[in-house]
């Protein structure tokens, strides 16, 4: 084939024929310009929520400001509460504590139902996921039981623990076990052929396959499961504490309730809503770090 | 003559869905000497990628054996080395953790730690990888992806290199770059290769022999097309060899005038 050489004129030099002009350099104005596009970026964030607060606040002010209004106003609950917002680490007798220890010990409870859950979940998930058998078997059982109300569960493991703290973190477990189960079963029958196939070729044992390839590529979907999870447990909790009393969040409700101390629920109520939306995020900071890979693929 | 290296004899392969019998391959032989290059080309639709499966033990055959090194092959394993059409890399592992996972797993035994890294950088450089090896699958483009599954299939060190339709989806500029690279590691270690493919020129460029599949179903093997053409091979040269156009033409000639035959016929 002929190719044609481009030839430059041996020896000489290439001369220059046009005069050289130098550009105008910009002035930099860059810095300042990023401070305030920041800035601006953060004002768009955080001031519309914040304008919902308010607004919130200054509707729920106006309807609750009569003297003969049921429920008490921000401003009353800022006054009769002082107290316990303030304090939160406070240490008292009994169930006396600050919102902190309440919190604290819902929290134990529902990490270690949780946990229990997530274990028992991936694992029977993984089974149904990969044997037909297993999903012809379990499947309906699963289904039917996972339409049990979370409450339902207690008097039974009432019975069975006799005692309330194991019984309400058995209702967290049977509460955040489904979505567990359903989601990592979903997740093993969407493993792409490609990735079994590799692992075929390499002829890894069933252990090398569940760590290795099984977890990794169902990751998202496991963890879809556990945001549901993690969600039906902080509802489940609270719930389940109203009836078994102790410390925690939810008798702290009741108890409160039942003194007829309004303006404490209101406070126990930012509480349990901030602390859900804080554990839904943590599970789904979790997920984005362990299935960084997998997600994008 | 000595049995061949890797030996497909009587090859039978039908599928059934649903009570309804289809019949992809039938009596499919053939042989392969140690160190060939052969290409598998056919229409698509001809069960090809299905021969390639049941050489690799992915798929099983529904009647007769493959045979590799005096052994029967009846389950995948790391003797095979496979290059997957779409790469098939792991997403959550780095290019360097795709290639050890093979490493580690073929030679637990045999390697110390310090010898598997060693073997997985070689391979990786070999691909011209070794630069990208803390890169994720989702990093890199196309063409390096399916670099980075030639180094994993090849550190496996495979009896047999079984390639998919390796470069079907990269772009030609990329395709041909690919091949050459394919081209230098074969004539490097002279691997045994099973390529298949749909691109007439990837085919004759790259291959010791063609085999030249029918239209399915019951597809078989319709013609094998020696390339005579020395090794090292140029594609600048090869583009006015008379050799090789005669060959291409062979090859066009089965797949677009015997293959309106075979329709015909049926």
């Amino acid at each position: 084939m002929a190719v044609t050489k481009l030839k430059l004129n041996d020896g000489a030099a290439p001369t220059r024929n046009a005069e050289i002009i130098a550009l105008a350099r910009e002035p930099r104005k860059a810095r300042k310009y990023d401070v305030a596009a920041l800035a601006g970026r953060v004002a768009g964030t955080v001031l519309p929520p914040l304008v919902t607060i308010a607004l919130i606040l200054v509707l729920w002010e106006v309807l609750c400001s009569s003297p003969t209004s049921s429920l008490p106003s921000p401003t009353r609950v800022l006054d009769e509460s002082w107290e316990l917002i303030v304090n939160p680490f406070y240490v008292g007798q009994g169930v006396d504590q600050g919102m902190f220890w309440h919190i604290f010990a819902s929290i134990q409870r529902v990490a270690i139902g949780f946990t229990l859950a997530v274990v028992a979940g991936v694992a029977l998930g993984a089974l149904v996921g990969q044997s037909d058998w297993a999903m012809r078997g379990l499947d309906p059982v699963f289904q039917v039981l996972r339409t049990v109300p979370p409450l339902a569960w207690l008097p039974l493991s009432l019975a069975a623990f006799r005692d309330g703290s194991p019984s309400a973190i058995f209702v967290i477990f049977i509460t955040a076990i489904w979505p567990i189960i359903i989601n990592t079963a979903v997740g093993i029958r969407n493993i792409p052929t490609d990735y079994i196939n590799v692992a075929r070729v390499l002829r890894l044992n069933p252990l090398e396959y569940f760590t290795k390839i099984m977890v990794p590529s169902a990751a998202p979907y496991i963890f879809t499961g556990l945001r549901i999870g993690i969600g039906l447990s902080w509802l489940a909790i609270v719930a389940a504490e109203m009836l078994i009393g102790g410390v925690g969040i939810g008798f702290f409700i009741w108890d409160a309730w039942n003194s007829s101390l309004i303006s404490d629920i209101i406070v126990a109520l930012v509480y349990v809503g901030l602390v859900g939306f804080l554990l839904d995020r943590c599970i789904a900071f979790l997920g984005r770090i362990v299935t960084r890979g997998t997600a994008n693929a | 003559m000595a049995k061949p290296y890797l030996s497909l004899e009587f090859v039978d392969k039908s599928f059934e869905r649903n009570g309804v019998r289809s019949e992809v391959l039938t009596q499919v032989s053939l042989g392969v000497q140690k160190g060939e290059y052969i290409s598998i080309i056919g229409h698509s639709g001809c069960g090809k990628s299905t021969l390639l499966n049941i050489v690799a033990g992915l798929t099983q055959a529904t009647s007769g054996v493959v045979f590799l090194d005096g052994e029967v092959v009846d389950s995948p394993g790391p003797e095979r080395g496979v290059v997957f059409q779409n790469h098939s890399l792991l997403p959550w592992l780095t290019v360097y953790e795709n290639v050890s996972l093979a490493v580690d797993k073929v030679f637990s035994r045999t390697k110390s730690k310090a010898q598997r890294h060693e073997w997985t950088m070689r391979n990786l450089d070999l691909v011209q990888m070794g630069h990208a090896k803390d890169k994720r699958p989702s990093e890199i483009s196309g063409g390096m992806k399916q670099r980075v599954g030639i180094a994993r299939a090849l550190a496996m060190e495979p009896k047999v290199l079984l390639l998919d339709e390796p470069f079907g989806a990269l772009d030609a500029l990329t395709r041909a770059h690919l091949q050459d690279q394919v081209m230098q590691i074969h004539a490097e270690l002279g691997n045994t290769v099973l390529m298949i493919t749909h691109d007439v020129d990837e085919a004759v460029l790259l291959s010791d022999r063609i085999v030249m599949m029918t239209n399915g179903p019951l597809a078989r093997i319709g013609e094998v097309l020696d390339v005579p053409i020395a090794r090292p091979r140029r594609r600048i040269e090869l583009a006015s060899d008379r050799i090789y156009l005669r060959c291409r033409e062979a090859v066009l000639k089965f797949l677009y005038e015997r293959h309106r035959f075979v329709e015909a016929a049926e």
